[in-house]
């Protein structure tokens, strides 16, 4: 029986065994450390759980590559990428504290329970210290709470609704990408800037969760800009031909449709909105417009034409001219011949920052890691100067506003910026009441 | 009122796709008595056979843009298909333009040889077995099917719009003594709608009026006594599987512009087409096509503002409770035969 | 032995044992070797495997018995989860209560719901389960929110009343338990190079796995099992010999959405959440086709089913091109891409599509199953009795 360190697992909790009364030479590993999966030999393992199958399979594919060129990077192969942007200094492409940085990959099917379970296999088997990824807000809260549960940091993907950092928020878990309620707040100058203040806005949103929170930001966003809402309706995410949804827009004296939709929803959604000729209605002797909140490059595709001349806000985009998204595109192309999406972007950055909050931190202890996170402030990460706030966990940053681009010069070139929206107009307080509820907790070092 | 005619547009727009699919579900039930849950996905396959048209027409080659440079800084590139090459630059775009209804020519033989492949290759040899089987086994296919065509082209939709000439909205109401404007109606949506009507229209013709057809009826009513009659109903059910498969093809093609396929559109709608078949009734083409309609018209109308105020959720629910209300009221459905599938 | 015949009994201790000492078969490949990746010894994937081979042999009393096949079973198991978890929130972390509601509230719903569909048979019969599952589905994902928790499915959270104790510690939220054992321990046993994980979730879902087993040869021999299955071979006949078939089938019916409640319980005991998903057609089908996979009717077959997929979704799908490549590492350059893009597009995001071909594979080669192959493989070895008593392996439902 040795004591080797050839197993990266860590245990959970050492313990009796119910009903199996074993008189087994058991080896009970006492966590020296004391937190969950530390660390042993010279490399260190992080888990990278994005969405393989399923409709939003080829975002996923994308933050995947991303990951990849992160690891990379941190391990000091390649160009460096956005670490000769990074504001910290941290790291210096020697792997993580020392050691090489390896992965183990999974599939989140965008179901909850697909992705906590294999979630739950990158802790238990592989020994995970880390855990990243995600396309959606229901897997992003689903595996943030298992891992608040196991001690292990959490670095969420792409997850756009309030209630990541709102109501579901965690100590271990950590928010990059933006929210519904900086969406709202971003678009709403530009909509009121370019469509005018005395507009009627109808509506269309997804009936679950992330659905809600972004239309009740818009709403509140635009109302206060002096909009009138003139109807919400909900529909079913299994929906594919939203005809029957739109005819009633024709019917009423909105001017404005918003669709609160995203993914697959929103390519049929916008696909059917133009076919029924919206674009090209007046109302109250003004031009109907269609808003998307929350754009996608990758998404948008799926729409073709349908998406030009309409706004919508994103985290990032590639076409960025600052020296971090330079450089981040750089290497990413040269690497796969094409540009990032805004989900390879987010997710490059929460594994970079991972890395570096242990590196300042000095050690792979989830509260150390947590501690080191909190309140960080840096730059050179393509979003400009950003706050990690402490209060919820959630990154302040510059928020962009698009447009579906009239004349795209390559099958890359779908979204222009309008505007980059300053962080102060997109902050919030904690206690804002469409972030109501839960509360953050204690960092949770697990073992 | 207005607003009522509309619904019922949508409602016969998506009962279209509904029966189409339907229809060609219950063609291989009626006549073969196999459970295919592959049938989505050769719906699914049909509108890949536009997508795929309409790749191979844009074909390719690279020129530089001159002055111009791409994200990482190289000479921008310009996609310049071969088809203009050949056709000239004006017409080779509106060859291109109408990819998808050229893509019916190019679906009708290619979903034929799918279907008569799986059949011989595959379903043949199920025949005997119990339902069970066959449902494990055309779900494997529908899987594999799928996959494969996510492997070349993709988890996301993928744009496949419409001639340009079909583009744009038809005053449909100026037709039935509305004022211009009140009920206007995309044109592609009227196409498929006529479309559907169509081929629903031949494939009931060419089961009733042919000597081919009789045959077929009366092999899906007692296909021993046929088979000892000395007709050879084994081809007969090839070439029906075939037509099935056609049926299921065509109407994923025509479906393209009004939704941008995915590789998972099949499995969107095997669930629904399969209510549909069910409340249309076991074996009866045209409980089939009723129920298609049906539907489609009462989950139209479920989705108004108006309904959904008095019961929230109704629209995610309608076709489920519909489908439930009618089975209890009608044990075999609208049009169901005695004695098909209920053992 | 239980008042079992000898077949039954050695079947069951055979089971008994496998899933004893299943943390050492499921462990076969040494830490750190390449084919370490095939391991499936780990807590959640055991847990996973007894908890939907309960769902399967539930579903199977049902199915494999009376033919009924409902397509609408996940419904079921959704409902367990989330009536566990809502105790969990109230009550407390033991997991006995939590279990036993979940049990009840799908007995109950399987009851209106088994009421209702029974009155059509056949494919009719198919549809009406699937149509209340899906609406189950629909409405838990949108307009029952507030009790679903809809998207992000139904979680604890700190500030839970939880009235018998149990209270966050902390600032974490407490564990589900069995009076104090909780259900996330475990302990390891180092052998050389080989790590056994025994875990206290996967021995208590185990132990509940081998009871039910239990119950459900006890229902396959009883002259209630022997009614079900008059109700398969001739509904007909049974019905003028004057026998009312329908309490039978109701009563399989609720006994089946019940062993779908227990599992559900289980699932969220061993991992405290629970969401929509569990209950959409895919689900359903999941279960008829791990039955179907594993062998209809059969007792063991519905297990291996369930293992079998769960398997594949959580090993399969977790290969990706940096671990072929260090497989075929000893392959010359050109050969190891030549095999590793030959491999590549049937694991990781492929695995559906290996699933697909197993699916086919099985069903075209082994018409009874996995069940099947595992007989004719003892044949090979020469041991002429069949593993599973001939009267188990009743025809499949027409």
């Amino acid at each position: 029986m040795s004591k080797g360190n050839l197993t990266r697992r860590g245990v959970l909790k050492t313990g009796a065994v119910a009903g199996a009364g074993l008189a087994l030479p058991t080896y009970l590993s006492a966590q020296e450390s004391g937190f969950t999966n530390a660390p042993t030999g010279s490399t260190v393992t992080l888990g990278f759980n994005v969405p393989q199958s399923g409709p939003y399979a080829d975002e996923g594919a994308d933050e995947l590559r991303a990951y990849e060129l992160a690891v990379e990077h941190l391990n000091g192969e390649g160009d460096g990428g956005m670490l000769n942007t990074f504001s910290s200094k941290a790291l210096q492409g020697s792997g993580i504290l020392g050691k090489k940085v390896e992965y183990v990959t999974g599939d989140t099917q965008t179901k909850s329970d697909a992705a906590r379970a294999s979630a739950k296999s990158m802790i238990e088997k592989d020994g995970a210290v880390m855990i990243t990824g995600g396309s959606s807000s229901g897997v992003a809260v689903a595996v943030q709470a298992l891992c608040q549960e196991a001690g292990v940091i959490f670095m969420a993907g792409l997850t756009h609704s309030n209630d990541t950092t709102g109501k579901d928020k965690r100590a271990n878990g950590f928010r990059h990408f933006f929210n519904s309620y900086m969406s709202g707040a971003a678009l709403a100058p530009v909509l009121a800037a370019n469509y005018g203040t005395d507009r009627k806005a109808y509506h269309l949103t997804a009936d679950y969760n992330w659905g809600y929170t972004t239309e009740e930001a818009v709403k509140s966003s635009t109302e206060a800009m002096g909009w009138e809402t003139v109807g919400t309706v909900l529909t079913p995410l299994t929906q594919t031909d939203f005809s029957s949804y739109i005819t009633p827009v024709l019917q009423s004296d909105a001017d404005v449709l918003v669709l609160n939709h995203y993914g697959g929803n929103m390519v049929n959604s916008l696909t059917n909105a133009v076919q029924f000729g919206l674009r090209d209605r007046v109302v109250n002797g003004k031009n109907f417009e269609i808003v998307v909140p929350l754009y996608s490059r990758l998404m948008a595709k799926g729409a073709g034409a349908n998406v030009k001349g309409i706004f919508g806000s994103t985290n990032w985009h590639w076409s960025l001219q600052d020296e971090g998204s330079k450089q981040f595109v750089q290497s990413f192309g040269t690497k796969y011949g094409f540009p990032p999406s805004q989900a390879a972007h987010t997710c490059y950055v929460q594994a970079l920052l991972y890395a570096d909050a242990v590196e300042r931190a000095g050690s792979f202890q989830p509260c150390a890691v947590v501690e080191a996170l909190e309140g960080f402030e840096f730059d050179g990460m393509g979003n400009g100067p950003t706050l990690y706030r402490a209060e919820d966990h959630q990154c302040f940053k510059d928020v962009l506003v698009v447009k579906g681009k009239e004349n795209p010069t390559s099958e890359f070139d779908l979204l222009e910026i309008v505007e980059v929206t300053p962080v102060d107009q997109v902050t919030y307080a904690p206690d804002h009441p469409q972030f109501a509820g839960g509360a953050l907790g204690s960092c949770n070092n697990g073992a | 009122m207005d607003a009522i005619i509309l619904q019922i547009l949508n409602g016969l727009d998506k009962g279209s796709a509904y029966a189409l699919i339907a229809l060609g579900l219950t063609l291989i039930f009626g006549t073969l008595g196999v459970v295919n849950f592959a049938h989505g996905a050769l719906f699914m396959i049909g509108a890949f056979c536009a997508v795929t048209l309409s790749r191979l027409l844009s074909l390719s080659h690279k020129v530089e843009v001159p002055g111009a440079t791409d994200f990482l800084g190289n000479p921008q590139m310009r996609d310049v298909p071969y088809i203009y090459d050949i056709f000239g630059e004006s017409l080779g775009a509106s060859i291109i333009d109408w990819a998808v209804p050229l893509s019916i020519l190019f679906a009708i033989p290619v979903m034929i040889l799918i279907g008569v492949i799986m059949e011989r290759g595959l379903i043949k040899h199920f025949y005997k077995r119990p339902h069970a089987d066959q449902i494990l086994v055309t779900f494997g296919l529908a899987i594999v099917l799928q996959e494969i065509i996510k492997y070349y082209y993709g988890a996301n939709p993928i744009p496949t719009p419409a001639p340009a000439a079909f583009v744009g909205s038809f005053d449909f109401g100026a037709l039935i003594g509305f004022e211009a404007g009140q009920i206007i109606y995309p044109y592609w949506r009227l196409v498929y709608f006529a479309f559907a009507a169509l081929i629903i229209g031949a494939v009931f013709a060419f089961l009733q009026f042919t000597t081919f057809g009789m045959v077929v009826r009366a092999g899906m009513a007692d296909r021993e006594t046929v088979g000892l009659l000395g007709i050879n109903i084994d081809k007969r059910f090839t070439i029906m599987f075939g037509l099935a498969a056609a049926v299921a093809g065509l109407a994923g093609v025509m479906y393209t512009p009004i939704n941008s396929p995915n590789y998972h559109m099949g499995m969107d709608f095997l669930v629904l087409s399969f209510v549909v078949v069910v409340v249309g009734g076991m074996g009866s083409l045209p409980g089939a096509v009723l129920a298609g309609f049906l539907l489609g018209i009462l989950e139209s109308f479920a989705s108004m503002r108006e309904v959904i105020a008095i019961i929230p959720g109704i629209n995610q629910v309608i076709i489920y409770l519909v489908a439930i209300i009618i089975l209890l009221t009608r044990p075999r459905g609208l049009m169901g035969r005695k004695g098909v599938m209920e053992d | 032995m239980f008042g079992l015949d000898k077949k039954d009994a050695s079947l069951l201790l055979i089971v008994a044992v496998l899933v004893a000492f299943a943390p050492f078969f499921l462990n076969p490949f040494p830490e750190g070797s390449g084919w370490a990746q095939f391991n499936a010894g780990y807590p959640d994937l055991m847990q996973r495997f007894v908890i939907f081979g309960i769902f399967a042999i539930g579903f199977n009393i049902l199915f494999g018995l009376t033919g009924y096949l409902s397509f609408g079973h996940a419904a079921f198991l959704g409902v367990g989860s989330y009536a566990a978890v809502w105790m969990f929130k109230l009550l407390s972390m033991n997991v006995i209560p939590a279990i036993a509601l979940a049990v009840i509230t799908a007995g109950a719903f399987a009851l209106i719901i088994g009421y209702v569909s029974l009155r059509r048979s056949g494919i009719y019969f198919s549809i009406l389960t699937l149509a209340f599952a899906q609406m189950s589905f629909a409405l838990a994902y949108s307009v029952l929110t507030p009790i679903t928790g809809g998207e992000t499915g139904l979680q604890l959270a700190l500030d839970d009343p939880r009235i018998f104790g149990g209270a966050a510690t902390e600032g974490n939220i407490p564990v589900p338990g069995f009076f104090g054992l909780e259900m996330r321990d475990s302990a390891q046993l180092v052998l050389g190079n080989w790590v056994f994980t025994f875990n206290v979730g996967y021995y208590f879902a185990a132990i509940i796995m081998l009871l039910s087993f239990y119950l459900s040869i006890r229902i396959f021999r009883s002259p209630f099992g022997m009614m079900l299955r008059a109700v398969k071979s001739n509904q007909q006949r049974l019905n003028y010999t004057g026998l009312n078939p329908r309490p039978y089938t109701l009563a399989a019916f609720v006994i089946s959405g019940m062993y779908a409640g227990l599992a559900g319980g289980l699932m969220a005991s061993m991992d405290p959440l629970a969401g929509a998903e569990r209950m959409f057609w895919t689900a359903s089908g999941e279960v008829v086709l791990m039955t179907i996979l594993g062998g209809v009717g059969t007792l063991i077959g519905p297990v291996l089913g369930a293992g079998m997929i769960k398997y594949m979704e959580n090993i399969i799908s977790k290969i990706n091109s940096d671990i072929l490549h260090s497989w075929f590492a000893f392959l010359p350059d050109g050969l190891e891409d030549l095999v590793v893009t030959l491999i590549y597009p049937f694991i990781g995001k492929g695995w559906h599509l290996t699933l697909g071909i197993v699916f086919m594979l099985v069903v075209i080669f082994l018409p009874g199953g996995l069940v099947q192959g595992g007989q004719k493989l003892a044949g090979l070895f020469g041991r002429k009795k069949a593993q599973e008593p001939k009267n188990a392996t009743t025809e499949p439902a027409e």
